[in-house]
């Protein structure tokens, strides 16, 4: 029986779906900590939308909580970092930006096949939800390993972030709150650090290439 | 084959140069022009046609045979499509593939004969449409596959029949992906401005227009008119994949599917209009973006 939240939960998937193949294929570092903010607000939209019996107050504060880190507060820790650094673009990254859009389609195919062969725990919910959750997981560590820019990759530690929570949703139907809470106070510290970390690292050396920190200065 | 599909090729005859009306009047009106008549298309290809043809002596049979192959092939491609919810004039499996390469054919004596002139500018501009065109191709024919797949059926008559609002309510979000796709190639493959301008004269980076440079009178009419009736092929495609047509009363459908090819005219006027054109070096990028939408498209059906 399709339903219009269902309708609705698929769309909002498939804009998940867009904006990670967007964040591949971005070069502009703003851009990409937009696309971040974006991704977050879809995210913590779908558990309201997904809901089975009605709205809860439980699961309004959840989704308030998750919008708020990571479509408000994330992008502003991240746009912080960008500010104190010089670069703003992604320019010679490993892996190219188109040839990393096509590796998303791969990423993509890969998680649909595979979220074929898992059992679906979470009826109910839309069956998209498993292959965006795994196409995200497999998108941040790509993301990490492909591009040279400390900021790019904490980028893709946050998709890989994001990834894991909408696979939360579909394996757990009823994840206590304290343990999602904490799960988000881990990725919020993690952030936390990683942006002093590069601000540190741009103090340090005038630039923020991952690549170039194994060799010694001076 | 029924007499009512008989009437979407003689719409097509018809209205196509007044679609590059609406364009023209629409772009006019957001730069605050009065902008040439709607007609302005008809009229120009009377004038060409009244013309005599003048042939370099360097070009051979493949220069002349370039605008008539372009032409026909363009009508052919028209016969499969369905429009109104009417079939296409001629239907079998797979008509949506032959519709595609009946347009490669068109482009490619268009490519032959550019490069026939022997005029390296020509040949700067049959490259890049070789370039672009092999990108749009994927785009084109895998949001066709993903639409094959929804309704599991091959020929273009089948498939547009079957998407019904049923369907938008099942995998809506798949068939806005195609639709998206479409647009592109739309925009791409009838060198509309993020892509190519229309409007630019010998200018370094036009595409369309510098291979088509040395035609000259009936033919450059020829030229003229197919690429009316491409932009007119390419608009009913993102209208029949956009407006599902129900009703059964089929002068309603005609008005409707009509009003959509329109405002499709009227979209690119839009577009035209509020963008530039991209760097020359970006265009394979939107197209691989466009192809990419129809690959997801594609999966989203196939799960």
């Amino acid at each position: 029986m399709i339903s219009l939240s269902q309708t609705w939960m698929d769309g909002l998937l498939v804009m998940l779906m867009l904006t990670n193949l967007i964040l591949l294929g971005a070069s502009r570092l703003g851009h990409g900590i937009r696309l971040i903010a974006i991704q977050g607000a879809l995210l913590g939209a779908l558990p309201i939308l997904g809901g089975q019996h009605g709205w809860t107050a439980r699961m309004l504060f959840l989704a308030v909580i998750t919008i708020g880190l990571k479509a408000v507060v994330f992008p502003w820790f991240l746009h912080r970092a960008l500010r104190a650094g010089e670069a703003r673009r992604e320019d010679n990254p490993f892996v190219g930006h188109t040839a990393s859009v096509l590796a998303g389609l791969v990423m993509l195919t890969v998680a649909t096949c595979l979220s074929a062969r898992l059992p679906t725990v979470g009826a109910g919910h839309s069956m998209l939800v498993m292959p965006v959750a795994l196409f995200m997981i497999l998108t941040g560590p790509f993301l990490i390993t492909s591009r040279r820019k400390a900021l790019s990759q904490i980028l893709g530690y946050v998709v890989l972030e994001n990834g894991m929570y909408a696979f939360g949703l579909v394996m757990l139907q009823d994840v206590p709150a304290l343990v999602e809470l904490g799960i988000l106070l881990d990725a919020f510290v993690a952030l936390f650090v990683m942006g002093a970390a590069v601000h540190q690292i741009n103090r340090e050396f005038d630039h923020m290439d991952a690549d170039q920190l194994d060799s010694l200065k001076g | 084959m029924k007499l009512l599909s008989l009437i979407h090729p003689f719409l097509a005859l018809l209205l196509a140069p007044l679609l590059l009306g609406v364009i023209n009047r629409v772009k006019a009106v957001f730069a605050g022009r009065r902008g040439q008549p709607l007609l302005q298309a008809y009229y120009d290809i009377w004038k060409l046609l009244g013309k005599g043809a003048v042939y370099s002596r360097t070009t051979t049979w493949v220069f002349r045979a370039g605008p008539v192959i372009g032409l026909t092939a363009v009508i052919s491609a028209l016969m499969v499509l369905p429009f109104a919810g009417q079939s296409g004039v001629i239907s079998f499996s797979c008509d949506f593939v032959v519709m595609a390469y009946l347009l490669g054919l068109a482009r490619f004596f268009t490519i032959a004969a550019a490069l026939d002139t022997g005029s390296s500018f020509e040949g700067m501009g049959a490259s890049r449409e070789a370039q672009f065109s092999a990108l749009a191709e994927p785009a084109l024919l895998l949001g066709l596959a993903a639409l094959a797949v929804q309704s599991s059926s091959l020929s273009l008559s089948d498939i547009f029949t079957q998407l019904n609002l049923q369907a938008w309510m099942k995998v809506g979000p798949a068939i806005l992906l195609v639709a998206a796709a479409m647009a592109v190639v739309l925009l791409a493959e009838n060198s509309r401005i993020p892509v190519d301008d229309p409007n630019t004269h010998l200018e370094l980076t036009m595409i369309h227009e510098v291979m088509v440079l040395d035609h000259g009178g009936p033919d450059f009419a020829y030229i003229l008119y197919g690429a009316a009736l491409k932009l007119w092929l390419f608009a009913a495609l993102l209208v029949n994949v956009l407006m599902p047509v129900q009703a059964s009363n089929v002068p309603v459908n005609f008005a409707v599917a009509l009003t959509g090819m329109f405002v499709a005219a009227i979209g690119v006027g839009v577009v035209e209009s509020i963008m530039a054109r991209l760097r020359l070096l970006k265009v394979p990028q939107l197209l691989v973006g466009a192809a990419v939408l129809s690959t997801l498209a594609l999966v989203l059906l196939l799960r």
